[in-house]
């Protein structure tokens, strides 16, 4: 089912084995299925572009990866290892963190406690706000993200933007290895946008494997490395970025390209009709 | 933590290190307005500037219920017959009296961060107080230590908290109906312990043991013992004050200018011997016990939300629900324990309230409805949001002091035919501006939506 029209898996310093590698994911809920042996790569130091139309299944398979759902079939590889992610708690122990579309930070909290949140350090069994302050410090400077005026003011008073770059520091700063970005940039506007693509950019330098899931094909061609595209379920294609253009994306997105097309012709002029429709 | 490799880190906050780094967003800077004014300023002008600004985008912090107490003091002092609201006597009267609102408002601010609410809390107190009565009886009677009925008071109270608690966080009942429900049944319970609708409880002052009870609020501290405690106090919070501050600004970290902390050390001596002044121009002559007391419960509970694990989530959880449980906070417990914290809180309020009665406890004693209205009026009015997410416990000293006071300026009035509905009027005329005040302020300061988990 899948197509690669890139030829070989990865860019210029591909990676022998990818950092998270899934395999024949399946996953339904009650009659409907919504992955069907879904294949992925997400290679470390790479930017995988996941794209799809409402309902392709985008959020189902970051959430499987995510551990909040868990596949029906399929396996799933990280660092070469297969592994298991039953819970949310399964995925963070491996440094996989996801950054879901509404952010989920407190706005009555400043920057610091909401990057540590669940994680306080403490001292003589009081939260250690001196150390977490300068961590937290550490953390957004090495991501660059120096548009806040103090860490201390709460994150309610920050722009969206500068919302979203916390949210993404703060996945990061658990010496993460994979980072789910979902919608990064759906509502943002021009710069915003530009800064929280700077920082995606950020992490893959840092040797992160990154996976963007994105509407906005404008963002997706411009820091994806990799683009991986699903159809109702299925993954249709998945390679370098150079493999694509912005039409072939669209057509594999609206379609599911020429062999979903083929097959859905062999299954059934219905099923070809409302999908070329969607 | 992070791997940082060639950047140096930008020291927290302030100026600094904008022009270090490549600012690829220049053009996204954000509006100062909004920020807390602790966070930019260097010096003491900076300070009051942004100050002041916050106050006007509607973020006025423990302002307003300052402004409310001088207002009362001001008017009742003008309209009470001979001008007798700011005497002596009637001034520490009104610390006896406020006691309970502040320590009963203290409890009701933990569940209120949540964005929950308790109305159980006066039932409870009384409830607390009754039992704590009833096991140091003698003469029929268990004759326990006071130290072993107050606790078991404040245990059979958080346990009672505990199961409200877990049906608000487990089952997910609305807390305003748990709680409602917990009022009239823990109200019913506490007519049983006093034996019948006109029973007393009474403590002595005579008896050694129930002697500690009855002092709880009667007794005081003799006038030298008060000045040395206030001068300790003042000495230790003041240097601790100043070594944090110090401490911060040596590593680094953003720390409020020297002036500003002397003036808040200044101020805090200030209120401290003005009180002590009025409580030794008193006769008898000396501080009331209940005053450290009151101190120490609001010192407790400021250290317990703001410095420790539960506090924190607690405050996340009043922000953001979905937040704290993806961050992996146990919801249910953290909501089940401030439950069970507020209640024991509140049994201690109500062993405070039976001594301020002069150890009598009747069922025509307090009414647990005034006594909870008055006491989430008295947090709201101090400053703490009753949409959750913001407050700290000196809103409820704040706010209880003001509520004691206007209840007791009212009585005052009891010449005039006035003095009745006023009793009702003026505390809900304040409570209805406070919350007028903490909608406008939760407007300002641009809260997205609260989801709720």
């Amino acid at each position: 089912m899948n197509h690669d029209p890139g030829g070989a898996a990865g860019g210029t310093s591909a990676p022998v084995e990818p950092l998270l590698k899934l395999r024949g994911i399946d996953k339904h809920f009650g009659a409907v299925q919504a992955l069907y042996q879904v294949d992925l790569d997400l290679p470390a130091g790479q930017v995988t572009g996941l794209c799809g139309d409402n309902g392709a299944g985008k959020s189902v398979l970051t959430r499987c990866i995510a551990g909040v759902h868990q596949a029906d079939h399929g396996q799933i590889f990280f660092e070469g290892q297969p592994v298991h992610i039953r819970h949310t708690r399964d995925a963070a122990g491996l440094g996989i963190e996801t950054v879901y579309q509404d952010l989920a930070l407190a706005d009555n909290l400043d920057i610091v406690q909401n990057m540590f949140l669940g994680r306080e350090r403490l001292r003589r069994g009081l939260l250690d706000e001196d150390s977490m302050e300068r961590a937290a410090a550490e953390t957004l400077s090495s991501l660059r993200v120096t548009t806040v005026r103090s860490i201390r003011q709460p994150v309610a008073s920050l722009s969206g933007g500068q919302r979203q770059s916390v949210a993404v520091a703060k996945a990061v700063m658990w010496n993460s290895k994979v980072v789910l970005l979902d919608e990064p940039t759906a509502a943002l506007g021009v710069v915003q946008t530009g800064m929280v693509l700077n920082l995606v950019r950020r992490l893959r330098d840092r040797g992160l494997a990154v996976m963007v899931i994105s509407h906005n094909l404008n963002d997706v061609f411009q820091v994806a490395d990799r683009i991986a595209i699903l159809h109702l379920g299925r993954m249709v294609a998945e390679g370098p970025a150079a493999g694509f253009d912005r039409q072939s994306v669209i057509e594999y997105m609206t379609t599911g390209g020429p062999k979903m097309q083929a097959h859905a012709a062999a299954v059934g002029a219905a099923s070809a009709t409302t999908t070329g429709g969607a | 933590m992070a791997q940082t490799e060639n950047e140096r880190p930008i020291v927290a906050t302030a100026p600094a290190p904008a022009d270090a780094l490549v600012d690829l967003t220049a053009a996204a800077a954000s509006d100062v307005a909004d920020l807390p004014p602790e966070i930019m300023a260097q010096s003491l002008g900076q300070y009051m500037r942004a100050w002041l600004q916050r106050i006007r985008s509607g973020d006025s912090g423990v302002l307003p219920v300052l402004l409310g107490l001088i207002l009362v003091a001001i008017a009742f002092e003008i309209i009470t017959p001979e001008n007798a609201y700011l005497r002596p006597s009637n001034l520490v009267y009104i610390f006896g009296l406020s006691t309970v609102y502040v320590v009963l408002a203290t409890a009701e601010i933990c569940v209120l961060l949540l964005g929950e609410i308790d109305l159980s809390i006066g039932s409870v107190a009384l409830l607390g107080g009754t039992i704590a009565f009833k096991l140091v009886q003698v003469d029929p009677g268990p004759n326990w230590p006071w130290w072993a009925a107050i606790l078991t008071a404040l245990v059979c109270c958080g346990f009672i908290g505990s199961i409200q608690g877990t049906l608000v966080s487990r089952l997910r009942i609305p807390s305003f109906v748990v709680t409602l429900a917990g009022y009239l049944l823990f109200q019913g319970i506490v007519i049983v312990i006093l034996g019948g609708a006109d029973g007393t409880l009474t403590v002595s002052s005579h008896v050694p043991n129930q002697s500690v009870i009855y002092n709880l609020v009667q007794g005081i501290i003799n006038p030298t013992a008060g000045w040395v405690a206030l001068a300790v106090l003042v000495v230790i919070a003041g240097t601790a004050i100043w070594i944090r501050g110090a401490s911060r600004r040596r590593s680094g970290l953003v720390a409020p200018p020297a002036a500003l902390i002397a003036i808040r050390i200044a101020f805090m001596a200030a209120v401290g011997v003005a009180v002590v002044a009025i409580c030794v121009a008193n006769l008898p002559s000396g501080v009331p016990e209940v005053i450290p007391i009151v101190l120490v419960i609001v010192g407790v509970w400021t250290l317990l939300l703001q410095r420790t694990r539960f506090g924190r989530y607690v405050y996340a959880i009043g922000g953001n629900p979905e937040a704290a449980r993806r961050a992996g906070v146990n919801l249910a417990w953290v909501r089940t324990g401030a439950f069970a914290l507020c209640s024991a809180t509140a049994g201690f309020g109500g062993i405070l309230l039976g001594s301020f009665f002069y150890g009598q406890y009747s069922t025509n004693a307090a009414d647990p409805g005034q006594l909870i209205l008055y006491s989430v009026a008295a947090a709201v009015i101090g400053g703490t949001s009753l949409f959750g997410g913001r407050g700290k416990p000196i809103h409820g000293l704040l706010g209880g002091l003001l509520i004691g006071g206007i209840a007791y300026g009212v009585s005052l009035l009891s010449l005039g035919s006035l003095s009745t509905p006023l009793t009702y009027i003026l505390p809900g005329g304040v409570l209805l501006i406070a919350v007028l005040v903490d909608v406008s302020s939760r407007r300002g300061a641009r809260t997205g939506s609260v989801s709720r988990v």
